[in-house]
């Protein structure tokens, strides 16, 4: 019984008062404001150490199951071993594990850094590639979307602003024609946050609980 | 059958066009002129007419993924910060992000001979997200008690005046993720703070709302943005030669699409006549 009620209590005590705090930040609500920035912070600090206890047990997991393709999970192991280790020696050695020269930085600008670089730069293929075979005039609705998107490229490249009314027509579609839309979807997230925070700290959400 | 072959072209022949009208404008260092957008222009009027001496905070908030279209913008406002002297604090939210921040202010503040912790100072990064953001509204230096290296941040004579937003002129949030949200929501709102963002190009559309609505000042979307800001300092950078590259590769995705229409109608034609 306590297993849940103390979570709960916690929840809705912590949620109450951030919500006063964010909008009284004077004291004695200010100080109270501080105080549990700061805990969120530690909190942060140790989720991240159970993130990582979870990614080493789910690829051990992998592992000695012999699930399919489990000879990634060594991959895994061995960049995480390798960061890590290189990481604690750079930062004992340098006092940064960034600072010029370390192992740590090695690996960062000659493994990490082209890795993350070619993933990305890979969708300008696959964007391509996808955009040949989608853009089709098929029906209204496709055709639509068609001409917008070709209205939209030209107008984000230079050759766009010597064709007479792409830019003009550009900035309409940015401006207009996508805001409400854009504007609609954001105010939704933000109502489904309020409803959704509102479960939690009254009790109602209790799925994280399990 | 050539309209078949055109209908369905081998996704490597695309591939290949697209890595040569990406590859040559670098390989020639080819330039483009680009023309000023509205929003950019008034990114730029915010930070030009913030008076001498006054402090613009720099978030970097984005890792190497993003690094071809958010860095050229990093460069592009440091630049007119350190010809503007402006004084420069940049702190980080994605931590693989620190030493892609750090390279660009370094190599901007030797082009300047600014002095590190009198015009420039980088605070690194710091875990929590908006607690970060938040506590700083409050001071500062609780939440950042040092820089990037270590050293005090009361031993450096740049933040000699700056306690809080109070005393920052302007935000520059450049993003690849949802830190710029969160600046708006929680830093903007509350705290007032002025707010330019500089986003990805497929990030760009969104912020929007933000900008018509008075919630950013600015607006420095994708690459085009980095070389519209750079065509307004004056000193041109690897946003204006990617924008070449990002023309002649628009242009062929169109001519792709144009091809697969045009052989998609004589088909469907053909199709209707048997």
């Amino acid at each position: 019984m306590l297993q849940r009620r103390i979570p709960l209590l916690i929840t809705f005590l912590t949620g109450v008062i951030i919500v006063i705090t964010f909008f009284i930040p004077h004291p004695p609500f200010g100080k109270l404001q501080d105080d549990a920035l700061v805990w969120y912070s530690i909190i942060l600090g140790f989720s991240m150490l159970i993130g990582v206890d979870s990614l080493l047990r789910f690829h051990y997991r992998r592992i000695a199951r012999r699930e399919k393709g489990f000879g990634f999970s060594f991959v895994f192991y061995a960049g995480f071993l390798a960061c890590f280790i290189t990481g604690i020696i750079s930062e004992i050695k340098f006092g940064d594990a960034f600072a010029e020269g370390t192992s740590f930085r090695y690996l960062y600008d000659y493994i990490l850094v082209p890795l993350q670089s070619t993933m990305f730069a890979l969708l300008a293929f696959f964007v391509a590639s996808a955009s040949y075979r989608a853009f089709r005039a098929r029906n209204f609705i496709a055709t639509l979307l068609l001409i917008t998107a070709v209205i939209v490229m030209l107008g984000r490249i230079p050759i766009g602003a010597k064709i007479p009314g792409i830019t003009p027509l550009t900035d309409w579609i940015l401006n207009y024609l996508q805001l409400g839309p854009a504007r609609g979807i954001r105010i939704g997230i933000a109502l489904g946050a309020i409803s959704m925070s509102l479960r939690l700290i009254l009790g109602i959400e209790r799925t994280y609980l399990s | 059958m050539i309209w078949e072959k055109l209908t369905k072209i081998d996704r490597r022949y695309i591939f290949l066009f697209i890595g040569i009208v990406v590859l040559l404008p670098i390989v020639f260092n080819l330039k483009v002129s680009v023309k000023i957008s509205d929003e950019v222009l008034s990114a730029y009027k915010e930070i030009d007419n913030l008076p001498k001496g006054s402090a613009v905070m720099i978030s970097i908030d984005y890792d190497a993924a993003s690094m071809p279209e958010l860095q050229p913008m990093l460069k592009a406002i440091l630049r007119h910060c350190f010809k503007k002297e402006l004084k420069v604090i940049l702190i980080n939210f994605w931590p693989l992000g620190v030493p892609i921040g750090a390279q660009g202010l370094e190599e901007v503040a030797r082009e300047f001979n600014k002095t590190y912790g009198v015009d420039y100072i980088n605070l690194g990064y710091r875990p929590g997200d908006v607690a970060v953001m938040l506590r700083m509204g409050i001071d500062i230096k609780k939440v950042f008690y040092t820089d990037l290296s270590g050293r005090p941040l009361d031993s450096l004579p740049i933040m000699n005046n700056i306690k809080n937003y109070d005393d920052i002129g302007i935000l520059v949030g450049l993003e690849a993720g949802a830190m710029g949200d969160a600046w708006i929501q929680y830093v903007g709102t509350r705290f007032k703070q002025k707010i330019i963002l500089g986003v990805t190009a497929v990030m760009a559309a969104e912020q929007y709302p933000y900008l018509q609505a008075g919630q950013i000042v600015g607006l420095i979307g994708g690459l085009k943005g980095a070389a519209e800001y750079e065509t307004l300092v004056n000193i041109p950078g690897t946003g204006l030669v990617g924008m070449a590259s990002q023309t002649y590769a628009h242009l062929t995705i169109i001519f792709f699409i144009i091809i697969g229409n045009i052989s998609y109608f004589v088909l469907r034609r053909k199709g209707k006549k048997k």
